[in-house]
């Protein structure tokens, strides 16, 4: 139905398609895609596996992200980087630095991931709550969160602090490759592969995957539910804090409150897009995401980028709701 | 009937006891309390009562007219969340294109240039935003409830980007010079105009009972029935028979439409409307209203609008904290008042207390069964 409004646009001369542009930039699209879309492939992760425990659209997830953000941010303030221009480190100190921002971020989402299911969550489970309840707390709880870094730290983005200057690598078909893009990408698929190893692989995650199955039958077989939903909420937070440290050091001046309202909306349409619920599913759906909201950038002109998120969401639920993948994350074997 | 006190040694709640009184009181009695309400209520702008002003802070007629303004919305909201049970997080999108639509036609800086009355550009407002809710439902009620929520949620940001971006709708820019009702004072002077409240609270209040009463009308005949089957269990509800995506669509419409009004209203009144202030906090805002009155209490909503305006607005202190302090209410309030300051009530049968009651004798005993109110003990999802 958008697409139908959105071709009668361009027939007014509303919208310009620039189809020589994406051919021209085919590669650096994907590129930047695939790389952009890695950060939203780990904050994904955070909604599937919420999703896939809870059935609970945890809309408070993207302030998660936000305090990671913030983390990082002042985790680099704290080690004497000053804003304006690029640090200049050597390697060691900077792998350093950003290994210590990294796990400040990771810690600081994590902890209040775990903290968000205390306080908001695990009363309403504990007076068994209709699902409505549950998801109109999750705004609330978003809304809260966000409003806190409002008042504390203004409306403005604080002034970005650059530890490292994105510099080509190497290049595929003309599009370079910067360090930062495949710094990105390379950690983005390591922590998938752990976050999957550890669902898939161990005595934890057998758990996880039981209560995913049945909560009831998986309580009754011993497995602590109260725990695997900690777990849960851990795990979600924990990558998107580390997602939140590969955003600062790709846009430097995105520490703002309302950060993650945008970023969210978009992992939540990669985990759908992948199918959610399913880890795997979350890599792809965010991978893709990524490379396509670039196309239609280019395609249709930056301002659209935002829609183009939107509209692939609404398309992918009416075509396919469970996503590419399929929902599985208790289908997985054991 | 005066099964006021206590049941059988059950102790009947305050809010219970005050639905029976007036649920036994004949249709006269009603009107004649209701009567006196309804006039101190339109006197309120002029009586400005000294300890319930928001003076000097802000204007009380602008703060009575933003709550009446936010009442209309929260009525209209309250349908689609209150009684089908869907959640509408892009509800501001209606608004939007209410406000949009009445610019379009009236405003000089449109490119339609055509300057229609206000009168018949509310009417043109309406039918446009429901036919957005239908655009919007026909594929988006389908889906599970969760995901109605984050679609709308694209729906509202969506009108924003392209009120930000589509040229003809001028983004930052704005309109400017939208016109009110054009009536006149002896002298010729405008009756409405952006400064003073007064004649646009009396003309929102006017049209909130006239919707209510439609509304009321809605809900007490088989589409409102069939909302709340829908709301309380989607699945039994089309087992037996209730065809539910045609009810829900109905549901999306009606309050697009009264969203629409709402923002046309608000377009007149303000005179001047651009991509400002149509963001998902707004929504989030309704939303806030609709829940923290009580959702399905058409009573309630009202009092949760007139609580998120008036609030911020009397006590300029907690006014920079006013959406924090909403956010936190939501949780607390999900906690441990799930059904709101008010619950709603509504049985699925229109006369059911009554059915019940000559049933079982008298008293009021089973749980409120809103969408939000239905905590079951020890049944873990």
């Amino acid at each position: 139905m958008i697409t139908h409004v959105t071709s009668v646009l361009a027939q007014d001369g509303l919208v310009d398609f620039n189809f020589g542009l994406l051919v021209d930039r085919f590669w650096a699209n994907t590129i930047d895609g695939l790389a952009y879309g890695s950060i939203y492939a780990l904050v994904a992760i955070g909604y599937t596996l919420v999703y896939g425990v809870l059935r609970l659209i945890n809309f408070a997830h993207s302030e998660i992200f936000v305090i990671g953000v913030f983390a990082t941010y002042f985790a680099f303030a704290a080690m004497g980087f000053a804003p304006g221009g690029t640090a200049q480190v050597a390697l060691l100190p900077l792998i350093g630095s950003l290994l210590v921002a990294g796990i400040v971020a990771m810690l600081a989402s994590g902890a209040s991931a775990v903290l968000l299911e205390r306080v908001a969550y695990r009363p309403l489970r504990k007076r068994g709550a209709p699902p409505l309840v549950f998801l109109i707390t999750a705004i609330g709880a978003s809304f809260a969160i966000q409003q806190i870094f409002l008042i504390t730290l203004g409306g403005n983005s604080q002034p970005s602090i650059r530890l490292l200057r994105p510099t080509e690598v190497f290049s595929v078909f003309g599009a370079r490759v910067t360090n930062i893009q495949i710094l990105t990408f390379v950690a983005a698929i390591v922590l998938m592969v752990v976050a999957d190893t550890f669902v898939n692989r161990t005595r934890l995650g057998r758990g996880v995957r039981a209560v995913s199955q049945d909560p009831t039958t998986a309580t009754l077989m011993g497995v602590n539910r109260e725990r695997v939903f900690m777990l849960t909420f851990l795990l979600g937070g924990v990558l998107a804090g580390a997602a939140a440290l590969f955003y600062l050091m790709t846009i430097p001046a995105a520490a703002v409150y309302n950060g993650g309202f945008l970023l969210g909306i978009k992992a939540f349409t990669a985990a759908v897009l992948g199918g959610i619920g399913n880890l795997r599913g979350a890599l792809l759906g965010g991978l893709v995401l990524g490379v396509a909201e670039n196309y239609g950038q280019t395609f249709f002109g930056g301002e659209w980028r935002d829609v183009i998120a939107f509209v692939l969401l609404i398309i992918v639920l009416m075509f396919r709701p469970t996503g590419i993948l399929g929902e599985s994350l208790a289908k997985a074997r054991a | 009937m005066s099964a006021a006190h206590a049941v059988d040694g059950v102790r009947v709640p305050f809010g219970t006891r005050m639905r029976n009184w007036w649920g036994s009181l004949d249709r006269w009695q009603q009107w004649a309390v209701l009567i006196p309400v309804v006039v101190l209520i339109y006197l309120l702008p002029v009586l400005n009562p000294p300890l319930l002003t928001t003076e000097p802070g802000t204007n009380f007629q602008i703060t009575l007219f933003n709550a009446a303004r936010i009442a209309l919305i929260a009525i209209g909201l309250n349908i689609v969340v209150g009684q089908a049970g869907l959640l509408d997080l892009g509800y501001v999108g209606f608004f939007a294109v209410g406000a949009y639509t009445t610019a379009v036609l009236s405003s000089p800086d449109s490119f339609l240039n055509s300057q229609y009355p206000w009168l018949i550009c509310v009417p043109a407002a309406m039918f446009v935003t429901a036919v957005s809710g239908l655009i919007l439902g026909a594929p988006t009620l389908r889906l599970r409830g969760d995901y109605l929520a984050i679609v709308t949620l694209g729906f509202g940001e969506i009108v924003r980007l392209l009120a930000d971006n589509l040229d003809p709708l001028r983004g930052q820019r704005g309109f400017a010079a939208i016109p009110g009702p054009e009536v006149t004072r002896a002298d010729g002077s405008q009756i409405f105009t952006a400064t003073n409240g007064t004649p646009w609270y009396w003309l929102t209040i006017t049209v909130i009972i006239i919707v209510l009463m439609l509304v009321g009308n809605l809900e007490r005949s088989r589409v409102g029935r069939a909302w709340v089957a829908i709301r309380e269990d989607e699945d039994a509800a089309e087992a037996m028979g209730v065809p539910t995506f045609r009810f829900k669509l109905w549901a999306f419409a009606m309050g697009a439409t009264i969203g629409g009004l709402s923002g046309s209203i608000y377009a007149g009144q303000v005179g001047f409307i651009n991509s400002q202030g149509f963001d998902v906090v707004t929504s989030i805002l309704f939303l806030a209203a609709v829940v923290l009155g009580g959702s399905g209490n058409k009573v309630g909503v009202i009092l949760g609008a007139f609580i998120i305006v008036y609030i911020p607005d009397r006590f300029q202190v907690i006014a920079e904290y006013r959406f924090l302090i909403f956010g936190l209410a939501i949780i607390v309030l999900m906690i441990f008042r799930p059904q709101g300051l008010l619950g709603a009530r509504q049985r699925l049968l229109t006369y059911g207390r009554r059915a019940y009651q000559r049933l079982i004798g008298k008293g009021e005993q089973i749980s409120s069964e809103s969408a939000l109110g239905k905590h079951q003990e020890g049944v873990v999802r």
